[in-house]
């Protein structure tokens, strides 16, 4: 076996790869750039190696370092991780002429299958079924167009090197092949350095299943069941489950097979993905293959109880598979979400900052948190900002569900925005609990973007008996100050008043020898509950059920967010809040008459002049964050006043960028 | 004897009524509650012990013989917030508009009076259209008095005042001179001249709002500590910052049972230092993780913000904060800076409350503006402040502390009691690339010589250990056991004996 390997990225994957390794009693060696010098996947690693500039470009991307880091530090073996080099034959082809092993597949099945045209044709000989669509290189915008017509549409338009949903575009008219062909183009450029752009048939309502395969340098490949990823936000993936709520045995036998076909064809060996769109009567075409380790590789980890980065290090060593089809039995239930630093009440725009706060739910028999930040970490504006994957596991999918509910409702984290409601709201969704899903799900089910899950009389309830239940705390606390001359009433002795949402509920405690009992009218509620002032997540049980509330503090009262909630309560004696109603609403601050930046982010050219008349929707900005190009547009008819932004200007959030009339 | 009770009974009615329900009707309507329902939401229930009831006033000029009002105008008294003495006058803008008469002003020296006497704060509710013209003379006399009252109680017992409603001319005097002003956002407004007398005099136009509302002078007058959105919001919060006060300047301040372990250990804070010096983080963050349960309660946050003012309690026990702000012009001390942090060390030295110097600071900000506004004077004060102070006084730098500020900012050399640095700190005369400039100005159109004589001097400075040696910092200490330090600090300085030199009263450059 290796002694060492290095792990040639960063963030949660070069975490994971190092807790594999070490299992194994093997070194590991970490690579960095400047914006990751205090990042966990270093502080984990037994050596680390620094490789450069914060961008990828100078650093994670750069072969030559990654190689001279390896020979430095004696390191036998590379893992790519995925994305940066892992689908780069022209690396892996470097890595064995160094003398290295590289773990992953052989040059040879990366160049067939990392390109998406040869993928489709080998996967089409292979006797795998694809999707109709155009293999040849397109010329230009108009061609993309003809093309996109002669197709049928709605056609995708694809970057040929592409992968987790950058350089992708849906096109429903010629107009929009046109637009969608030009920044594919340009995304695919930035992203990956190389502009080929494909197209084919969008199949419309599909979901997204991909299998798992495992192959060795002896000709063995097995298969190790599905995932559904069908929960996607402009394609990038949200939620991986295991199995696929969809598939019967028969499906999963002929996809598995098919993909063990196709992986043969290549001589595949190492953990890969063929991941195929499936229609509402279990069709499924080829979609792609990926010759790395997924994103959402734990879902089947945990069901299947194979370490998947071991299996990888084993056969890049070139052991043969100890596994056979056979030996791969699926147990249980397991869900993927992703945490993402993105804010999904602001059309989910990264957020970029210092983790200020930064609680993980705790990991145990039904919790898994894959993640590379910790307190006081940075989510740079340089790589993906994915905060973690946080996987739940239970016998059904049920469970599952219930352990992500609570696991989310347990993920504190402050300094950025992040998408835990939303991943929340998600996981309380009627239809993601039937299992009915396509990969249009959220376009579907927020169609007007997320705007704060839906609340439920008897969540509302526990929020007015938590906030009555930490005030209590806190005010009976309050009591004890020193230098006191007359002992002030405790709670119990005072009628309270909790406001939500508008409503005042009248309501009283009584502390019990073991608990509290909360009334609310005629309702008597007990609630157990050890919080203490300061702690910023209750935990308790109020009736028969139990919670956990992240709490932030507000003048009169605390903001609770639970399942993917967040309400402002305000508590209050009788007598205040009866005073509190004769205070005046104030109203929000008008900002309608600017446009201001939504994202801290660099200005790539602002498409208006003092004094342009502008119409409803029309692309006034771009900003570039993260990456991704935003284009930010006209919210009404205006006329533009001034211009307070230039292109190559670096804003902060909420930046004005634009005065109107 | 029951119907003599009885009439008691009635003439409480009768003035708690004040000027009327028409009148409570109209202050409702202008968002404001009234006088006594103030008092409601600020005391402790049930604990509000009114006096001078039946005061009125005795002027008999303009018709006033046949107007008169139980109280006159501002209803007095003593009662507890959390069990704690407090004396409180609160203003009746239905009775005359709140305006001071002569016994208006008698009222509240009397609490005043009462205050001083037994050692427990006084708490204004300021509501006043002005003095009463009708009175004349007697009302400004009035005035005077309670002016009087409040420079005796200076430094005795905390002087609070909530401006909740007009204060104009000679009103905005008695706050002036408490410890902390507080202001009603869009119902309040304070102004030596109203809007009508600019516009005469200067030409000027603007709003009472510019000229005097809460945004105003929490940001630019720095006049109020702090804003708040209404009336209730504004006295709850009162009761929040009451409970961190001593009741007077012999007390220690109160203890609270705290929930957070004095020892804990915050990992999050090895990193907030920047690798880039250049790069600012929030002081915020590093006050948040040393205080028990992230309960800061900043002063005047929106005024000056290059440092921070407030207070916390550790163990318990209230600190008074001053902090550095790197994320507001790097840090530096300015004018506006030290005005705001000078007097606030010097309130926590007056009512015994340890001062907790957390340092990041470039230096003093350079320019005319500066210069011609007398930063030389207005550093002296938070110089002077810091050198008076004999209060338990602990510092930490955290990472820059470049030449005059240095010194200034709770330094050894001005009876700093534990004065810790993180290993990120670095105690210069100024910054590398500065001084390279001026000690090697001969190899300036040089870069390479430039860039070795800075590491040079980095190498030598920019660290704690050339101050270390010389004692200046008595210990290095791990940014994640900040807390535990300082914590630890004040439990052994809590016998603290420290006098300065018998005098009447020092000479601070004012």
């Amino acid at each position: 076996m290796f002694k060492k390997i290095l792990i040639a990225n960063r963030g949660e994957i070069a975490c994971r790869v190092i807790k594999t390794a070490r299992r194994m009693g093997i070194k590991t060696v970490a690579v960095y750039s400047e914006a990751d010098r205090d990042a966990l996947h270093v502080e984990m690693a037994d050596e680390a190696v620094f490789i450069g500039a914060p961008a990828a470009a100078e650093s994670y991307l750069v072969a030559e370092k990654i190689l001279k880091a390896a020979k430095d530090t004696g390191a036998e073996a590379i893992h790519p991780g995925y994305g940066f080099l892992s689908e780069r034959a022209g690396f892996v082809k470097a890595v064995q002429e160094a003398g290295l092993a590289f773990i992953g597949p052989d040059p040879k099945a990366i160049d067939a299958m990392g390109d998406k045209i040869t993928s489709k044709k080998l996967a089409a000989e292979a006797g795998v079924s694809t999707v109709p669509g155009h293999m040849g290189i397109i010329k230009d915008a108009d061609e993309a167009a003809k093309i996109s017509a002669g197709i049928g549409f709605p056609v995708m338009l694809k970057a040929s090197a592409g992968g987790g949903g950058k350089g992708m575009r849906i096109a429903y008219s010629e107009t929009e092949a046109r637009e969608g062909f030009i920044s594919a183009q340009n995304e695919a450029r930035s992203s990956f350095g190389d502009d080929r752009v494909f197209i084919e048939k969008f199949v419309e309502e599909p979901r997204h299943i991909e299998i798992q395969v495992l192959g060795d340098k002896h000709g063995n490949v097995i298969y190790l069941g599905e995932r559904e990823c069908s929960i996607q936000r402009r394609h990038q993936k949200v939620v991986e489950e295991a199995p696929s709520p969809f598939l019967d045995e028969a499906t999963r036998k002929a996809m598995g097979e098919q993909a063990v076909a196709l992986s043969k064809a290549v001589d595949y060996c190492s953990a890969g993905t063929v991941e195929f769109i499936v229609d509402k009567n279990r069709n499924f075409y080829f979609l792609e293959m990926n010759t790395r380790l997924q994103v959402e590789h734990p879902v089947t980890e945990e069901i299947t109880g194979i370490d998947l980065v071991e299996q990888m290090i084993r056969v890049a060593n070139g052991e043969k598979l100890k596994l056979t089809q056979a030996d791969v039995k699926l147990k249980g239930w397991a869900i993927e979400t992703r945490v993402y630093a993105e804010d999904p009440l602001r059309g989910f725009l990264p957020s970029i900052g210092r983790l200020t706060r930064y609680l993980p739910p705790k990991e145990g028999d039904h919790v898994r948190v894959d993640t590379g930040v910790y307190e006081g970490a940075e989510i740079s504006m340089f790589y993906d900002p994915m905060i973690a994957k946080l996987v739940t596991m239970a016998p059904t999918r049920d469970q599952a569900i219930a352990h992500q509910r609570r696991a989310l409702d347990e993920y504190y984290i402050r300094g950025i925005a992040h998408n835990i409601p939303f991943l929340a709201s998600l996981m309380a969704h009627p239809r993601f609990q039937s299992g009915n899903m396509t990969t249009g799900f959220i376009a579907e089910e927020y169609p007007d973007g997320f705007t704060g899950g839906a609340i439920t009389d008897e969540v509302r309830e526990a929020m007015v008996v938590t906030a009555l239940f930490m005030n209590a705390v806190e005010k009976s606390r309050d009591t004890q100050v020193g230098g006191q001359i007359a002992m002030p009433m405790g709670p119990q002795e005072i009628n309270w008043v909790v406001s939500i949402d508008g409503d005042d509920v009248a309501a009283n405690i009584l502390p019990m020898a073991d608990h509290a009992e909360v009334l609310l009218g005629a309702k008597r509620i007990p609630v157990r509950s050890d919080w203490v002032p300061g702690e910023p997540i209750f935990r308790g049980t109020i009736g028969e059920v139990d919670y956990a509330m992240e709490i932030d503090r507000l003048p009169l009262g605390y903001r609770l967010t639970t399942d993917g909630v967040s309400r402002d309560l305000r508590v209050l004696t009788e007598r205040a809040a009866a005073l509190h109603a004769l205070m005046p609403e104030k109203p929000e601050p008008d900002t309608s008459k600017f446009l201001l930046c939504p994202m801290p982010g660099l200005v790539v050219a602002v498409n208006v002049e003092a004094g342009d008349e502008v119409k409803a929707g029309q692309a006034l900005a771009t900003v570039e964050a993260m990456k991704m190009e935003n284009i930010l547009r006209a919210a009404k008819d205006a006329t533009v006043k001034s211009v307070k932004a230039k292109a190559g200007d670096s804003l902060a959030v909420d930046a004005v960028i634009i005065e109107f009339e | 004897m029951k119907h003599i009770l009885e009439k008691l009974e009635a003439k409480r009615q009768e003035a708690r009524l004040g000027g009327g329900a028409v009148r409570i009707e109209a202050q409702h309507a202008r968002g404001k509650l009234t006088a006594r329902e103030r008092i409601d939401v600020l005391l402790d229930q049930g604990s509000f012990e009114e006096y001078d009831m039946f005061v009125e006033h005795r002027s008999t000029d303009f018709g006033m013989a046949e107007q008169k009002f139980a109280g006159d105008g501002v209803v007095t008294g003593s009662g507890t917030i959390n069990g704690r003495l407090v004396f409180v006058f609160s203003q009746d803008f239905t009775v005359f508009g709140g305006s001071l008469s002569e016994t208006h002003a008698q009222k509240i020296c009397k609490v005043m009076d009462m205050a001083m006497k037994v050692g427990a704060p006084v708490i204004g509710l300021n509501d006043s259209g002005g003095a009463r013209i009708q009175e004349g003379v007697a009302a400004l006399g009035g005035y005077a008095d309670v002016f009087q009252k409040n420079v005796l109680a200076s430094g005795v017992v905390p002087q609070i005042s909530m401006i909740m409603g007009p204060c104009a001319g000679g009103a905005v005097y008695s706050p002036a001179m408490t410890d902390f002003i507080f202001m009603v956002r869009d119902t309040s407004y304070m102004f030596v001249t109203g809007p009508d007398v600019v516009k005469t005099v200067t030409n000027e136009i603007v709003t009472q709002e510019e000229l005097g509302g809460a945004s105003t002078h929490t940001t630019k007058s720095s006049v109020a500590d702090k804003a708040f959105d209404n009336d209730v919001e504004a006295l709850v919060q009162l009761r929040r910052f009451f409970d961190f006060l001593p009741l007077n300047n012999r007390e220690k301040p109160p203890v609270r049972p705290s929930f957070d372990n004095a020892l804990r250990i915050e990992k999050s804070l090895d990193n907030i230092i920047p690798s880039n010096p250049n790069k600012p983080y929030d002081m915020h963050e590093v006050i948040e993780k040393i205080v028990d349960e992230g309960d800061f309660f900043e002063l005047q946050p929106k005024h000056a913000g290059n440092i921070l003012i407030g207070l916390a309690r550790i163990d318990g026990e209230t600190v008074g904060i001053v902090a550095n702000q790197p994320m507001v012009l790097a840090g530096c001390l300015d004018i506006d800076s030290s005005k705001k942090a000078a007097r606030f060390v010097r309130f926590c030295d007056c009512f015994n409350i340890p001062i907790i110097t957390l340092v990041d600071v470039p230096g003093f900000l350079p320019g005319t503006a500066q210069e011609y506004g007398g930063i030389i004077k207005h550093g002296a004060k938070l110089l002077f402040a810091y050198g008076e102070a004999t209060v338990p006084k602990i510092t930490v730098i955290t990472r820059k502390a470049y030449g005059g500020a240095y010194d200034v900012m709770a330094s050894k050399h001005l009876r700093g009691d534990l004065n810790y640095a993180w290993p990120t700190a670095e105690i210069a005369v100024m910054g590398a690339k500065g001084a390279v400039e001026i000690l090697y100005r001969k190899d300036k159109d040089d870069p390479a010589k430039i860039a070795e004589h800075t590491k040079n001097y980095e190498d030598l400075f920019a660290n704690p250990f050339v101050a270390a040696q010389r004692g200046f910092i008595d210990e290095v200490i791990m940014p994640h056991s900040t807390r535990k330090r300082i914590a630890m600090g004040l439990k052994k300085l809590a016998n603290k004996q420290l006098e300065n030199p018998w005098k009447k009263h020092d000479n601070i450059p004012l």
